[in-house]
């Protein structure tokens, strides 16, 4: 931040009073933290619909690309594996017909969907992309990330409740206590990572991986860090209602959930706070399991060092969001009450014994090398 | 003056406003369910100030905390207790001129101890790079009374929350014997119901 301020005051520093460059600066960073998780959210959607049909056998959107509107033609060049098709179901979101049910609260009805999308655009805030890469490092950033997170499950419980559906209400209930009941798993295996640095800001999480040619990672802490990474993964999985957590959606007994009585762009902005949050998780557990941007070739000096740091950062991610696919085109679903077993019975007291190790473990080697 | 300092101004009072309307909208909004949300805005507002003020621990465990756990709480008790739901409540009752002299005298309590208050417009000393290192330290010394205290409180009141909510498991109990019973019942039944049968092949043999 400071950065680009000196460097706008560098440039149009001439022209312009110093309270213009300080909001100009705030402005170009605002924009591309408004406008970046978009084109995610569109890559997001290609991706899942392509590696979902090529696990189920089929062969997925391949037709709409760039090029002549031209049949023949788009069949056998230009369709660029049909990454243009988000933009197609974009417009098409657009021009859906927007039902209200006639009993529902209209005015929470009308907000919930936009304030599912907030939160996950809060959280980019804080993620460092890359070295240096990150928008404000707040020095409680992972604290940040999680209580924002969890306005999310606020957001389900009005859409569903303002439906006046049964469906929903029911669906929103059900994730609602989901979500609760996963963050206590989910916050004591972060803490873990946090022990390890010793700070909870994102950044010297990241640069507290940064020895060994930036290979030596928290998950490598074996069999602490490697332990609260799989409790972390799945405790986040059941956090976003993802498969085999994704009980908001079972089509089958619920219809489909909270967003049972959402069309259009409001349903596609639902969808967008839950890919959003699918990526964010990727994104934190490579920041905190994965080294997040380190990696062999950061340490070089000038712009090298900063292409690595944000390859290395994307690559991870995507890996992670892969492994997600993955579990989605693959894994069945759980029953409710097996969910919640799991999570007070199995997952609480393996990450709450695994935190107090990990405190031990910190705690004695600070001891012995100091 | 310098722009940040304006910023922070600007930020200060929009939070304020934010802040104060919505805990109106609280105390006068007749659906309960909206009362719930407006205070979620309120609480959102009051960790702005938080942040604006540098605690930004205090601000993020208000959001996690206030926002993420007791309103949930709260929209779950107000969506499982069926007549609150589509109600109108009336938010006044006819006893207001009881509560008016508290509340003034609240008030006053507030505004002399501001008057009186001596303002430090800066930390003296500058922040600690982890503040929240300090302050679990100083939770753990010289507050660890206090914090242990309210610890025990908390568990107190789950373990009572466990006690009121026992009742109907022993009514499940209850429930599930009888069921056992019927089952049982209907087992012999079925074993006499088919002892006949036996005594039919016999005379026909």
């Amino acid at each position: 931040m400071e950065l680009l301020i000196q460097g706008l005051e560098s440039l149009l520093g001439a022209f312009l009073p110093y309270w213009v460059i300080v909001l100009l600066a705030f402005a170009i960073v605002i924009t591309l933290i408004l406008f970046f998780p978009t084109f995610l959210f569109m890559l997001m959607t290609w991706l899942l619909r392509r590696g979902i049909a090529r696990i189920a056998d089929r062969i997925g959107p391949n037709r709409v690309g760039l090029g002549p509107f031209n049949r023949e033609r788009t069949r056998q060049r230009w369709t660029l594996w049909g990454l243009m098709q988000p933009i197609a179901d974009g417009i098409k979101m657009f021009t859906k017909e927007d039902i209200v049910p006639e009993k529902a609260d209209r005015l929470l009805h009308r907000i919930a969907p936009i304030a599912a999308i907030v939160p996950s655009f809060l959280v980019f805030a804080v993620i460092p992309f890359g070295k240096g890469l990150v928008a404000t490092d707040l020095n409680v950033g992972i604290l940040y990330v999680v209580a924002v997170s969890s306005i999310f499950t606020l957001v389900l419980l009005v859409a569903g409740w303002s439906s006046n559906n049964k469906y929903s209400l029911l669906g929103a209930m059900r994730t609602a206590a989901q979500m609760v009941s996963y963050e206590v798993p989910m916050v004591l295996s972060l803490v873990v990572p946090v022990l390890f640095a010793g700070s909870l800001s994102l950044n010297r999480i990241v640069e507290n991986q940064g020895a060994w040619l930036g290979l030596r990672w928290h998950i490598f802490y074996f069999p602490l860090g490697t332990l609260a990474f799989i409790t972390y993964f799945t405790a986040a999985l059941a956090e976003i209602n993802h498969t085999p957590f994704d009980l908001v959606e079972a089509d089958s007994e619920i219809v489909a959930g909270y967003v049972t009585e959402y069309s259009g762009m409001k349903f596609a902005l639902f969808f967008m706070g839950e890919f959003l949050n699918a990526f964010l998780v990727c994104a934190l557990a490579t920041i905190l399991f994965l080294g997040g941007w380190q990696g062999p070739g950061v340490q070089l000096g000038g712009a090298w060092g900063y292409l690595f740091s944000v390859f290395w950062f994307f690559l991870k991610t995507f890996a992670l969001y892969f492994l997600l696919i993955w579990i989605r085109g693959t894994w069945p679903r759980l029953r409710v009450d097996q969910l919640m077993h799991f999570a007070w019975k199995r997952l609480v007291p393996v990450t709450l014994v695994n935190l107090l190790l990990s405190g031990l473990v910190v705690i004695v080697v600070r001891l012995f090398l100091s | 003056m310098d722009v940040n300092v304006v910023l922070t101004y600007v930020a200060f009072f929009a939070l304020a406003g934010l802040t104060l309307l919505s805990a109106l909208a609280v105390v006068t909004l007749r659906n309960l369910l909206r009362s719930a949300l407006a205070l979620v805005v309120t609480f959102i507002g009051v960790a702005g100030i938080y942040l604006l003020l540098q605690a930004e621990f205090i601000a993020a465990v208000q959001v996690l905390l206030y926002v993420g756990a007791v309103t949930v709480l709260i929209l779950f008790a107000i969506m499982l207790t069926e007549r609150l739901m589509e109600a109108r409540l009336r938010q006044f009752t006819g006893k207001w001129w009881l509560a008016a002299p508290l509340v003034v005298l609240v008030l006053a309590s507030i505004v002399v101890s501001l008057l009186g208050a001596v303002w430090v417009e800066r930390p003296k000393e500058a922040l600690p790079p982890e503040p929240v290192a300090s302050l679990g330290e100083i939770l753990m010394t010289r507050y660890a009374l206090p914090f242990e205290i309210a610890s025990v409180l908390l568990l107190v009141a789950m373990v009572g929350a466990i006690v009121v909510a026992w009742p109907i498991r022993d009514r499940l109990k209850v429930v599930e014997e009888m069921e056992e019973r019927v089952a049982r019942a209907k087992a012999g039944w079925k074993e006499r119901s088919g002892s006949p049968k036996d005594e039919t092949v016999e005379v026909a043999r």
